[in-house]
């Protein structure tokens, strides 16, 4: 497992050991937030990758945090549609990237884990992801593994028998805040002033991005960074599209189901026509129904396909699909529920070119092949 | 209408009420309270569909429409009926009231409709009237006399002898703070009807009135306003419950004039902040409890949204369902005697200076 770190570490003076450091965040993006009862360690972060690549928290021995989550791959599975499991057992959702999840207000594609923390244990014990029965023999191996045992002890001062699954989930969230990336060619043109990071397509693309492609809407850019994510929930037509005849069936049938005790984590990546409900399957809001959350764009070209279900092969369909006003195919019915926001915006075949061009230009240099980083950047 | 309407057992079931003013809504809220003897019914209002050439309409405002059906038809268990609450048409044309009246058709409970000034000034409520019916009418439902009245017309000589054409009388009285308008009014003909129709009606039973502007006098540049207000509230005035639930004003108001409680309806097309003209004065004027942002430009259905009502106690209670904004809810409070926002009554809110 390489670590791409490429960020400032600054280790706070004064701190006793273990050693709190915060983290600068690299051009384009803030600081990383931080919870102030999770403390970032040397030592708590690689326990924290440790625990991620380890592949024996999974029913099979075969499935790790990484499996989905690969480094190689800017942290996703990569071209896979939706994420395999034990078994090769398929959810119903496109691996979101690792990379910047850290200033995330909510994780997963519907938000139903608050922080890093909550979300890195349900994984684990989802039957179509690593497939535990429960958290017992994560704790059974970290208290008896010596590794483990002295990188809790170092990271929480823990004796074994006191580990529990709130410092297993610490230590991932850990390092997980160590994977952000930013001084992308767009990084570097539009914060570092560098006239020639960026292609003339990506920067006639960025002129469509906060214009007539109406983007920026969502996918938002401050002064001094972007995060490319309004961390807010959309219908824009993804998914919901082709269950949308059966919501009336759907909906009602979904939140019995969930009164009656159902866990919400295992029945949307288990069953599709759950998961096509998003957000409105957490929060029950009609207002929500069929919404997910904005992805970031960044190492978007490195992460195909796209939207939570993968349905969408390439960034060129993904911007026709929002030039069709919320259907992939022009002509498709749009569903009910669709955002306000959403319609047709008749960009023409040169807008979505640029467009895709200025994507493009938004991946990071360590989440870059060779090829990309020479033809992303620069004017050729 | 001949016999008399008896008080419901249903207006025992208070806890009923306390789980419905607590809860935003959602189905499971629906999906779980007693069913017994309650009903529910959802209110869809202002959809201002508007043609722009040969089959195109301005999507925002059938966007509106087609969400708020859609949801409507969510509800289970289903409401007894969905009130549409006027304003259908942006201009009163044949092919938006054609367009609208399509929308509807895809709700999956009765419909019912009030008149709206946009629907009538072009020609009269004459389309409208073959595709919906009566412009003014009552029913009895569980235990409650509803009542539909027409309360956008006005005087016979700005309707019949003003204007050179249709179009321009629809243009004038589309207008807001237009000097050229003129106040609405139910008419002496409706009150006459309304005053035979109440007669019939025994006064323990509880009334409701649909209107398409508010009963009461808020503000007469924007026709938030009745000119004949007074006589129609007095027509209410024998009923131990009397409500008003008007549309028109595109925002969330409440009020209590003696026996009467007011409530209004979102829109599904846009809102309207309170004009900038306006000025409360002391008495008869709805609690503005938290001044409503302004919608977000991008986000459409930011501050529109529309409602499914109960009438358990009598009295009306509102759940209203907005979009990019916290469910309200606006249940009668019997102990204070008028209606009152569930969560924000007694919370003074700055309004979010960001976003003027």
């Amino acid at each position: 497992m390489k670590h791409r770190h490429t960020s400032l570490w600054v280790v706070l003076a004064g701190a006793s050991l273990p050693a709190a450091i915060a983290l600068a965040g690299p051009l384009g993006l803030p600081p990383v937030p931080v919870p102030a009862n999770n403390p970032m360690t040397p030592e708590k972060i690689a326990l924290g990758s440790q625990l991620f690549n380890d592949k024996r928290f999974s029913a099979t021995g075969e499935v790790a945090c990484a499996t989905c989550h690969d480094a190689g791959k800017a942290f996703t599975d990569s071209p896979l549609k939706t994420s395999e499991g034990i078994n090769k057992l398929t959810g119903t959702r496109n691996a979101p990237t690792v990379v910047n999840a850290a200033y995330f207000a909510s994780q997963f594609w519907d938000g139903r884990s608050a922080d890093l923390e909550d979300q890195s244990q349900h994984p684990f014990v989802n039957p179509v992801e690593m497939g535990l029965k429960d958290h017992e023999p994560i704790l059974k191996i970290v208290r008896s593994d010596p590794t483990y045992v002295a990188g809790f002890k170092q990271s929480f001062g823990v004796e074994p028998a006191a580990i529990t699954m709130d410092h297993v989930k610490k230590a991932i969230a850990s390092f997980e805040r160590t994977l952000v990336a930013g001084d992308s060619p767009f990084d570097r043109w539009y914060f570092g002033g560098d006239k020639t990071a960026m292609s003339e397509a990506a920067v006639r693309g960025f002129k469509v991005f906060l214009e007539d492609g109406r983007c920026v809407s969502c996918h938002t850019i401050e002064q001094d960074h972007a995060l490319f994510t309004d961390n807010r929930f959309h219908n824009i037509g993804a998914g919901i599209n082709r269950i949308q005849d059966k919501v009336p069936e759907i909906a009602p049938k979904f939140l019995e189901a969930k009164a009656k005790g159902v866990d919400v984590d295992k029945a949307v990546l288990s069953d599709p026509n759950s998961s096509e409900l998003g957000r409105f399957a957490v929060t029950d809001g009609l207002d929500e129904l069929g919404s997910f959350k904005t992805p970031t764009l960044r190492n978007v070209a490195v992460t195909a396909p796209y939207m939570h279900d993968g349905s969408v092969k390439t960034l060129r369909d993904v911007v026709v699909h929002y030039n069709n006003g919320g259907v992939t195919n022009k002509g498709e019915r749009v569903n009910d529920f669709l955002s306000g926001g959403i319609r047709e915006l008749n960009l023409d075949e040169q807008q979505i070119s640029d467009l895709v061009a200025f994507m493009e230009a938004l991946t990071s240099p360590q989440h870059a092949t060779p090829a990309q980083a020479a033809s992303a950047g620069g004017q050729q | 209408m001949s016999n008399h309407y008896t008080r419901r057992s249903f207006l025992k079931t208070a806890g009923t009420v306390a789980a419905v003013s607590t809860l935003p809504v959602t189905l499971v809220e629906i999906a779980f309270a007693k069913p017994q003897d309650n009903f529910t019914f959802a209110y869809i209002s202002d959809s201002h569909i508007q043609h722009i050439r040969a089959g195109k309409f301005v999507n925002n405002w059938d966007r509106g429409l087609i969400r708020a059906v859609a949801e409507t038809n969510l509800m289970t268990p289903k409401p007894d009926f969905v009130m549409f609450g006027g304003d259908l048409a942006q201009l009163g044309t044949k092919a938006e009231l054609d367009h609208g009246a399509g929308m509807l058709a895809k709700l999956n409970a009765p419909l019912k409709t009030v008149m709206g000034e946009h629907d009538y000034y072009l020609d009269l409520g004459e389309y409208w009237s073959k595709l919906f019916g009566p412009q003014y009418y009552s029913f009895d439902h569980k235990g409650v006399h509803f009542v539909v009245l027409n309360s956008i017309l006005t005087h016979d000589e700005w309707t019949f002898n003003r204007w050179p054409t249709a179009e321009q009388r629809m243009n004038e009285m589309a207008g807001l703070d237009n000097p050229n308008g003129s106040p609405f009014m139910v008419g002496e003909k409706q009150r006459d009807w309304l005053a035979k129709d109440l007669a019939k009606v025994a006064k323990d039973t509880p009334v409701v009135v649909f209107s398409h502007s508010p009963i009461q006098k808020i503000y007469k540049g924007w026709n938030f306003w009745t000119d004949d207000a007074e006589q129609v509230q007095a027509l209410l005035k024998p009923f131990d419950k009397a409500n008003v639930v008007y549309g028109h004003v595109h925002q969330i108001q409440y009020n209590q004039i003696g026996n009467i409680a007011f409530n209004s309806v979102m829109a599904t097309a846009w809102p309207w902040p309170y004009p900038s003209t306006y000025a409360q004065a002391e008495t008869y004027l709805p609690k503005l409890t938290i001044p409503m942002n302004r919608a977000d430009p991008f986000f459409e259905r930011d501050a529109t949204g529309w409602q499914m009502i109960n009438v358990n106690t009598g009295r009306v209670d509102l759940a209203y369902n907005l979009y990019n904004n916290r469910s309200r809810t606006v249940a009668f409070d019997h102990k204070r005697g008028h209606p009152a926002d569930t969560q924000f009554q007694d919370v003074a809110l700055e309004p979010n200076r960001a976003h003027y």
